[in-house]
This record gives C-alpha cells, structure tokens and sequence, in this order.
C-alpha cells in the first residue's frame, strides 16, 4: 500500500494503481480524454496532466503509477493553462459543428470546451479534411471529428481481439485506418462507438432519430443470446432510437453485433397488429374478443371429446419467466395436460 | 441439460460469467462462443489478457480459435471418442483428482475399464485429430485445476447429445474441476429466457423448479397451490408432438413466440404435422412460416415492449422493462394467457408479472428471495432461498444434491447418418454472427441484411476445387429428406468432407436437409450431423 496525498487529502491506496485512479478513488476529478477505466493506459491526450512534488514537469495522471510519499496537486494555474491550451490545440482541428452533431449532448469533448470556455481559439489554422466515407452498414466513422485518442483501436484489439483498426500516417496526416483503408469489414460490434468520446464514431441508423432532447433512457436486458447483457433502450416518440449499455453492468458495458445494432425489427411494418382468424384458407382481422373466445370454444370441445392430452402448448424461450409460468400453468391446470414444451432442444 | 442434471443434479452453468476471468484453462467444445455469445467471449478473452489456456475442440476453425493454445479440429459427432480419449490420457499420466473420485464420486473403477479402449491412435482414427495435440489437451486440462468447460448445441444436437454431456462431466469429476469457483462445467443457452423457460418448466415432464410431475406427493403440492386437480401423466416433448399431430393423437395446439416449421429438423415433416392438426392458435409478433399454418393469431409483444424477467445463462434472474408500446392491438402474452384461462373456467391468480414470480417463489424455494425491489439494478442467482440471500454464484460450493457424482460410462456411437457414395460429405448447422436462429428478428434489420442476408454453405477449398465449385457459385445440397440450392463460400474453416450452413435462412433452410433422428433420453434431434452431397448447379 502506498500513502499519498491528493490536493492536500491523505489517502493509501494499493500499489501499481495510477495517481488518476487513486484521484478518482476519493472523487478528485481530472479531466481525460484517451483514458478508458477498461483499457490500458495511453497518455495520448495530455488533459490529465497533475504536478507531482519533486517532479520537475506535470507528468500525465493515467501513466503514472502512485508511489508511497507522493504528494500530488491536480489542479493549479499552470495545469489549467496547460489543460486549456492541449484542449485548443484540439479543438483547433475539429469541425464546430455540434448543432448536428449526432453525439452532442453526449460528448465529452463539448463537455470539456464548455467547462473551459472555449469560444475563440488562438490556433485557428488548416483542419484535417476527409471526404471518403465509409461504406459498412453499421459505423458510421466521420475521422474530421476524431482527436485521436486511439481507444477505438484499444478496445477492438484488448476487449474484442479483432484488431481491425490502427493508427495509420504520422503528424497532422494521422488518423485511424482499417487494412489498405477498406471500409470497415469487422465484427461490429460497436465497443469502438462505446468509448469514442467525440462523435467521430456513432451508428449508422441512429442518425436523425433523435440525441438527448426528449429521448427517454429504459435499462432492459438484451433479448438475443443467453448471456442477458444489460442494455440502455433510448426511445423518442415511442420508437427506439439508440441502443446502449452501462459501463457498470453484468457485461461490463461490451455488447455484439445483435444486441447494439439489431433492434430496427420493433418496429418493422411488418410486426401483427390484430388477432386474425383464417376462415376459407383466408385470414381475417378480428376483434380480441371473437379470437379468444374461438380458441376458448375449440379447446373446450377438443378437451370434452379427445380428452386434455389431444392439446398441446409450445412456449418460448424468448418469452418472459412469468409468461412462460403463466402458460404452463394453463396448460396443466386450465387445459389439464402436461403436454407443453419449448424450444430449449432447438 | 437433463444430462447434466442427472449427474449433478441440476442442469445450469455451474459458474457464473464474472468467474471465467478467474479461470486457468477453458475447454471450450462444440461451441462458436465468438459468433453465437461474443459478450462471454469477451470475457474469455480477458481471462487469456490475464494469461489463461484456451483449448478449442470444434469440426470447424471457429474464431475462438485465434486466442486458443490448442485447436482440436474434430469430425462432427466425434466427441465422445474425444472426452473419452483425454479422460484415459489423464488416467494413464496419473493426472485425475484422486481425493475428489474417492471422497465425491463413485462408479469410477467400472468406468476406468470402460475407456480403457480409447488409445490415443484410436482417438485420432475416430476424430480426426492428431494424437499429440489430444494429449497436450488432456494434460493441459487435466494439470489444471481451476479449469473451465464450455460447450453449447455442438455438443447437444446430436442423437448422442446425452453421452457427450456425460462425457463431458466424466471429465470435470475425474479433474474435480467443479463446484469451486472459476471452476465447472458450463453449458451456455443460445436463447435469452431458454433458462427461465426451463426453469418456469416449459417442460413435459416437470413443474416449476424441476419438481417431477410424476411424483404423487409433487403433485399435491401443486394441485393444492393451483386449487385444481393436475394429471399424472408426463406429456409430450416439442419433437414428439409433431410426430402425434401427425399420428393424429394430438388434435390441437397453442404456439407462443415459436416457429417450430423453421427451426425444428426434417421441415416438411413440420408443416404436414402442424396441416393435419383441427385446431392451431399461434401468438407471436411476425407472420411466421409457422403462423401461417394457424387458424387463429394473436399479435404479440416483444422483449422491449413489456416487463419481467429472464433468466440468463448463469441462472441470473433479471429484469426486464417496458420500454415501448406495441404495435396496433398487440398484447402482452401474459395477459393473454390469463384472459384466455378465464374462458377456459379457470382463474389464474394473479394480473401483474411481479406477482407471477412472487408466486412462482413460493412453489419453487430456489427463486423465493428474489423479488423486483431485489433485481432493481443487478440480477440475482438462483439459488436465493431467502430476502437476504445473496444469490448463488457457482454450484456445489457446499456437495452435490445427489450425494455422491456417479461415472457414466460412455461409449462412441457415430452419427444416426455417415457419409456414404451417394451422401459423401457431413453437414453441420448452427449461427453466424450477425443472424439469429430462424431469423425473424434480425433479418428485419436492415443493415444486418444487407452485411449478412445471403444464406451460404461454407466448404472446404480441396472438395470446392474438385467440385469445380467457384467462390460465390451457385450449388446444391441434397440430403434423403430434401435439397437445397446456396451459395458456395470456400473456406478453410470446414475441413474435407465437411460443409457447414447456417441455420437463418428461410430462403435455403438448413433444416430441410438435417435429420430428425432423436437423442433417445433428451429428445434432442442431429442438427449437427447428417449426410449430404454436394454439386455445382
């Protein structure tokens, strides 16, 4: 264990963590933009830079690891100058437009320039322009946004393995790019859209839905594979319009494919909207009440002349518990058969 | 599960997912964790960050693989020859948990003699696999004791599936690798409730919490907690239904959010089932393959449109919320099912889904502590047996319910059907990434069409080049029960002999192809092994 002070409070912490993880331990904030709580450190975005005694510059927070007797200031004139002019320089290669910016409201960059106030800026100059899009269905990768901080190219090669993104060029040439720059051909998974901070990287189809005006957040859980992830439904108007997932959940935050991207068949046109009743080969619209008491007349008749087992139920296991205890309960004491099963053998 | 159930005593992943990063090696067999659980191989993945062993037994070059130690590429339905194989390897290296077989187990000296047969050149002759690398797996896992296994229908859909899940359990009783933690053997459920489903007891033979309907005083219990008399008799599985509908036995049947002409085996066998029956009712969301047989549909909800629970892989029961409002006049299926009962003379009990597993608590001990206010923000596992519990992370901690863990001996039985000169390759089936199982849901998705709305058979480049079979081109797949016209996808990932289609595609089903012949203790069809023959078209 290490003891050590942050802007005047001791603390010990456990040796090997880092001073903006202890800092953050006792609710010290820094600003970072490249450090994730899930991926290793980078020290590429130089915001959470903090003065250490004894050393002879401010040192980046997210590399350095506390050692016993370290007495840490996060916060003086000189890291805010140093904070404000890192922030400029970036923000000096980005596009202002966060009036149609998908992620505004939800962007840790327009964030930070809102709590620095930065309106003007001193290093106004040439800006990275890219014109190519990319033609994959899911990401959309706008790379005049992105700063830069390389998690998008961490989580795809720690978390996910796929390794489908790097860095690519060198100086004001930089940016992110996928194999010969193809258009992305990965998983899609979408853990680089989680922990993008800027809106560089969103989803294709949230685009136009609706951010965070009027937009109702609901945690759910994913309805796809057996692992139950956590998700975030973000819904306008009663449509979905974003699908996300918590850092502090069962699934740390991480979602597929499916759970992130597969949600547009809620409310596809093709969804039933009435019961229907064939009659000659042919369905008709019914009202809720002709349809079930048809099915109420025809079981009971079945029951009374081939007896409960001539009846049978399949039930899903997309279906909620209690959906599925309610209908083996009707099965068994309603209908009077143990016929009922699901799918778990398919 | 009602193989592992048997040995154990309960069929549920023993571990929890948190506990994979714990683990020293995974044994990961018959399952495509990357493409069919990502987020659990995320986790995987975090355990090899941390330095664990991934060993992968599959017929085909999965993508797990890229992280794996060792990859055993396996001819389908070979897995017993396999677990039996390792298992006699770490008999021979005096490997096995000598404390766990005398103090947990017992059937273990009968058992011994019954692998004996499994010589490492034997095993490879059966599988395919190359002895050295069989060994190097058994010793890995059988060193380890803090190991994991991991399998999915690649294991069960077989009509061996039973014996391959004992084979499996033979092999974590003979390491003592389970009932610790980051310890155990785990089965990981393809669908989100196939958990909850089971549980709730879905199921022809039990009621709520796998309490056996053929049990007198069971039966009591809940004739007297549902105020009505209940029958004797087990029903009928999902696969023999279809087969007394078209016996004529069973005159009608009630389908909630299933598609049984897709996803069960043999499909014109289906449909002329689901034909003969006088009364179907179907509730789902879609206009399914299945619906479209009914004489009445209900338009149901969907997971966003309603609350609950489900009941993940890892027996965490959790909840589920309302976030829209369905479509039209679509209900939710509980209020259904109640409204309907009431019809039928019989009241349910209750409105609300919270006191559906309130009651569903007091019927089954194992979910009594687990309420809503409970679940708020994390799940609980069963077992919870009270307000105060906090859930079971892995199982066994404290013994196995059946007192000691019995050794099933197993024998190598190959597939119902081989390849023969007319049917010279072995298909298997499963899912791809993007599509999910009969693909109502996510083929309405548009952008996962366009990245994955062709179906394809995958096949090896050795058999496509003497097929004269391009990359793209057209072919067709016959089997004795029907044929198919796909696209050709030449890949390495299938071995020689084997091609493998995913199951999504209604356009080119693979289950008119797959065979129907059942497991004969579970009732689980070979999905995962028929003959097929290939040409160009």
């Amino acid at each position: 264990m290490a003891k050590i002070k942050i802007d005047g409070i001791d603390t010990t912490v456990a040796e090997g963590m880092t001073v903006l993880e202890a800092a953050r331990n006792i609710g010290v904030r820094i600003p970072a933009l490249c450090q994730h709580p899930k991926l290793t450190p980078f020290g590429g975005c130089r915001l959470c830079l903090v003065e250490i005694k004894g050393f002879p510059r401010p040192v980046t927070s997210c590399t350095t690891p506390v050692s016993d007797g370290m007495e840490i200031v996060t916060t003086s004139p000189t890291i805010e100058r140093l904070r404000r002019t890192v922030l400029e320089l970036i923000l000096s290669d980005h596009p202002n437009d966060c009036m149609i910016c998908e992620q505004a409201g939800a962007c840790t960059l327009q964030e930070l320039a809102y709590e620095y106030g930065l309106r003007e800026n001193r290093f106004a100059g040439e800006r990275r322009v890219y014109e190519k899009k990319d033609g994959n269905p899911f990401i959309e990768r706008d790379l005049e946004k992105c700063i830069l901080c390389g998690r998008c190219v961490k989580v795809c090669d720690e978390v996910q393995g796929v390794e489908a993104i790097d860095f690519g060029y060198r100086g004001f040439d930089s940016k992110i790019v996928t194999s010969f720059e193809d258009d992305l051909n990965c998983e899609f998974c979408g853990q680089c859209v989680s922990v993008c901070p800027t809106g560089a990287l969103t989803g294709k189809q949230w685009a136009k839905h609706g951010r965070q005006m009027g937009v109702k957040e609901t945690d759910s859980i994913c309805s796809y594979c057996g692992t139950g992830c956590t998700i975030t439904y973000h819904v306008k108007n009663n449509d979905i319009v974003r699908v996300t997932s918590k850092e502090d959940t069962l699934n740390e935050g991480w979602l597929c494919v499916k759970g992130r991207f597969g949600y547009k068949f809620v409310s596809s046109p093709d969804r039933l909207k009435h019961p229907l009743i064939k009659k000659d080969g042919e369905f008709r619209e019914a009202t809720w009440d002709e349809a079930l008491d048809l099915i109420a007349d025809r079981l009971k008749k079945i029951k009374r002349e081939d007896g409960p087992d001539a009846i049978a139920g399949l039930s899903s296991a997309r279906c909620t518990n209690e959906e599925n205890y309610a209908f083996q309960k009707f099965i068994r004491a309603a209908v009077g058969t143990n016929n009922v099963d699901h799918c778990a053998r398919l | 599960m009602a193989g592992l159930a048997a040995i154990f005593g309960s069929g549920a992943m023993t571990n929890s997912i948190r506990e994979i990063e714990g683990m020293e090696v995974i044994f990961i067999i018959g399952s495509n964790t990357k493409e069919t659980h990502p987020v659990i191989a995320n986790r995987m993945i975090k355990a090899y960050r941390k330095g664990a062993k991934i060993i992968v037994a599959d017929p085909r070059k999965v993508p797990m693989t890229k992280f794996s130690e060792l990859f055993l590429k396996m001819r389908p339905g070979s897995d017993v020859a396999l677990l039996n194989g390792m298992a006699r390897v770490i008999v021979k290296e005096g490997l096995e948990n000598k404390e766990f077989i005398s103090d947990k187990t017992e059937g273990y000296e009968e058992w011994k003699k019954a692998i004996e047969e499994y010589t490492p050149e034997y095993v490879s002759k059966l599988t395919g696999i190359p002895k050295d690398d069989m060994i190097a797996a058994a010793r890995l896992y059988g060193k380890s004791r803090r190991a994991g296994i991991f399998y999915t229908m690649g294991i069960t859909q077989h009509a061996c599936g039973t014996d391959n899940v004992r084979a499996v359990a033979n092999l974590a009783t003979l390491t003592g690798n389970i009932g610790r933690e980051s310890t155990g053997v785990n089965p990981l459920r393809g669908q989100n409730n196939v958990q909850g489903a089971s549980d709730a007891a879905c199921l022809p033979n039990v009621y709520p919490g796998y309490q056996r309907v053929d049990q007198d005083e069971v039966r009591e219990k809940f004739e007297k907690a549902w105020g009505v008399s209940l029958s004797p008799q087990c029903g009928v599985t999902a696969t023999e239904m279809m087969n007394a509908a078209r016996a004529g036995s069973i005159k009608a049947m009630y389908i909630m959010g299933e598609n049984p002409v897709f996803t069960d085996p043999h499909m014109h066998h289906t449909v002329e089932a689901l034909e003969k029956l006088d009364f179907l009712v179907v509730q789902d969301i879609f206009m399914t393959e299945t619906a479209r047989l009914a004489d009445v549909v209900l338009p149901a909800s969907c997971a966003p449109e309603k609350d609950g629970t489900f009941s993940n892989t890892e027996r965490r029961v959790q909840r589920v919320r309302k976030a829209v409002n369905p479509p039209g006049e679509a209900r939710d299926d509980l209020s259904v099912i109640i409204d309907l009962s009431r019809r039928l003379g019989y009241d349910m009990g209750f409105t609300t889904p919270s006191e559906v597993l309130e009651e569903f608590g007091r019927v089954w001990p194992a979910l009594s502590g687990i309420d809503y206010h409970r679940i708020a923000k994390y799940g609980l596992q069963w077992p919870c047996t009270s307000k105060d519990h906090p859930g079971t992370e892995y199982l066994y901690k404290d013994g196995f319910p059946k007192g000691k863990v019995p050794f099933v001996p197993v024998s190598f039985r190959p597939p119902v059907e081989i390849a023969d000169a007319q049917y010279p390759f072995v298909l298997t089936t499963g899912r791809n990434l993007y599509q999910y199982h009969s693909g109502s849901m996510t083929r309405r998705v548009k952008q996962i069409e366009s990245h994955a709305g062709d179906a394809y058979v995958e096949i090896n480049p050795e058999d496509a080049a003497r097929l004269k079979i391009s990359d793209h081109g057209l072919v067709r797949v016959r089997s004795r029960r029907g044929s198919v016209d796909i696209k050709a996808r030449i890949t390495t990932r299938v071995s020689e002999g084997v091609v493998f289609i995913p199951m999504h595609y209604h356009e080119a089903a693979a289950n008119v192809l797959t065979n129907d012949a059942l497991d004969p203790v579970v009732k689980i069809p070979e999905f995962k092994a028929c003959a097929v023959s290939v040409e160009a078209v």
